[in-house]
């Protein structure tokens, strides 16, 4: 028999934008049920050990590891409905979403739906990339930081934004040496407080050079560098090589967005927000009604805006379902867009502006069907 | 003792599962219960988890949280199975998986 209900507000996604974002609509009175795929609360935060930054709406000073139990207490407090082990595969036009939960599948029809699905690590094209030991920065956050398994004993990092950063570090707290951090672009894309940690410790971070090859037969055992023209090509004759067990790529994420797509939203290609992304407006409602999107799935950012997210996109639900009067969500509402305008200001959030203006301007997509074709 | 696996961190602390008996190939091995599959197959120095379908390529993990399956292998004779999620449990009968994996069995 298939298990069906209804139910106010569906969160699918229980990281750091799905809590906050069933948190604010739970709390101003909407039912809330959050599907998650893991067994637990806490999404990409169940791995980040390192201290958060923003303000105290944030959770600064809190390490990320230790957000989730927070969020998870104030909103079961609130009555929120969490269902783990639940991986949504559909959602349909009559609004129904279908999950698989223990071998079965289930659907749940909720009047609002909020993806915060997150995102997915991107992938770095070069000859040998494909062999094992070349793993995303998050897929080693996770074997270590969750596992307490080591990725190896030397790792080169590709990318040295935030992330790249971060993981390094973690890495180094891990017992594991850090050969060298690599980085495409002319800048370190990262907070100067996360670079200068590494550079401390002894970690080269090589801005214009890149990975061109990865050695080995079986698995990962060297690693050749390469400096970067103008044109962003390589220096032929500036071949370094370097010897190591693992290559983490740090090189970016991807929203995903396939449930949006699914749900017929209108989607922009926004690159500064890290791919397709669904177009919405100040209280991330897509273009289909009902539907909403907070976090990494809206457009790629930090842990801190994808709770702000979330807090506004279930801000958003509660007020279109009537249960907050309109002062108190305008209110409530530009506290928000002011938090997030504080952590998108200043050169690191100029990214983002930029998609976000991007978004203001994107047209919705419109499907063209190809009729009485003459050929 | 693996020297894969973390002993000491300055931050965190590894509650791991009791110990058991796994089989790799054939080989036994052993990991922690719960931990996934890929985790336990790295601890003990295995990184190659299948092969690839057209150039028959060793293929790792690369994401770790179920969406790329880079990590798929045969587990107790299912295809197709996610190791970076798959819990690890006494006994179970690992293979490295030749690409696209045998429905049937």
């Amino acid at each position: 028999m298939i298990w069906m209900r209804e139910c106010e507000v569906a969160v699918v996604g229980g990281g750091p934008a799905g809590l906050s974002a069933a948190l604010e609509a739970s709390t101003l009175g909407a039912e809330v049920v959050v599907l998650d795929r893991d067994d637990g609360p806490g999404g990409q935060l169940i791995k980040q050990t390192h201290r958060f930054f923003g303000s105290r709406a944030q959770h600064a000073g809190v390490r990320g590891i230790d957000i989730p139990d927070i969020l998870t207490e104030e909103a079961t407090e609130q009555g929120v409905e969490m269902i783990f082990g639940a991986e949504v595969a559909g959602y349909y036009p009559d609004g129904v979403l279908t999950f698989k939960k223990d071998q079965k599948w289930c659907k749940l029809r909720p009047e609002r739906v909020i993806f915060c699905t997150g995102a997915s690590e991107r992938f770095l094209a070069f000859p040998g990339s494909d062999l094992p030991g070349v793993y995303g920065a998050g897929a080693v956050q996770t074997l270590m930081n969750v596992h307490g398994v080591r990725p190896g004993q030397r790792v080169l990092m590709v990318g040295a934004g935030n992330i790249g950063l971060i993981v390094s570090y973690q890495l180094l707290q891990a017992g594991v040496d850090v050969v060298a951090i690599v980085e495409a672009a002319f800048d370190i894309g990262g907070y100067a407080v996360h670079a200068s940690k590494v550079r401390r410790l002894g970690v080269p971070i090589m801005t214009r050079h890149t990975v061109t090859r990865a050695h080995g037969q079986q698995q990962v055992e060297g690693a050749t560098l390469m400096q970067l023209d103008e044109d962003w090509d390589p220096v032929e004759g500036t071949e370094q090589y370097v010897d190591c067990e693992a290559i983490c790529l740090a090189v970016g994420l991807n929203p995903l967005a396939e449930l949006m797509w699914q749900a017929g939203c209108s989607m922009a290609w926004i690159p500064q927000l890290g791919g397709y992304v669904p177009i919405c407006d100040e209280d991330l409602q897509t273009t289909v009604e009902g539907v909403y999107v907070a976090g990494d799935a809206s457009g790629v950012e930090e842990a801190s805006s994808a709770m702000m997210e979330g807090r506004l996109a279930g801000l958003g639900c509660a007020h279109s379902l009537d249960r907050v009067d309109s002062d108190r969500y305008r209110q409530r509402r530009e506290e928000l867009l002011h938090e997030l305008a504080a952590l998108r200001s200043g050169p690191t959030g100029a990214k983002i502006r930029e998609g976000l203006q991007k978004m203001q301007q994107a047209q919705p997509l419109r499907q063209v069907l190809v009729e009485g074709s003459d050929c | 003792m693996s020297e894969y696996r973390i002993q000491q961190h300055p931050i965190l602390q590894f509650s791991l599962g009791r110990r058991v008996k796994f089989y790799f190939e054939g080989e036994a091995l052993e990991g922690r219960e719960g931990e996934p599959v890929a985790a336990a197959l790295h601890a003990a120095g295995v990184k190659v988890l299948k092969y690839s379908a057209e150039r028959e390529r060793p293929r790792g993990f690369f994401c770790a949280i179920g969406n790329c399956s880079a990590c798929l292998m045969r587990v107790d004779g299912r295809a197709n199975v996610r190791t970076c999620l798959e819990p690890l449990r006494e006994g179970m009968w690992i293979e490295r998986q030749q690409g696209k994996g045998d429905l049937d069995a």
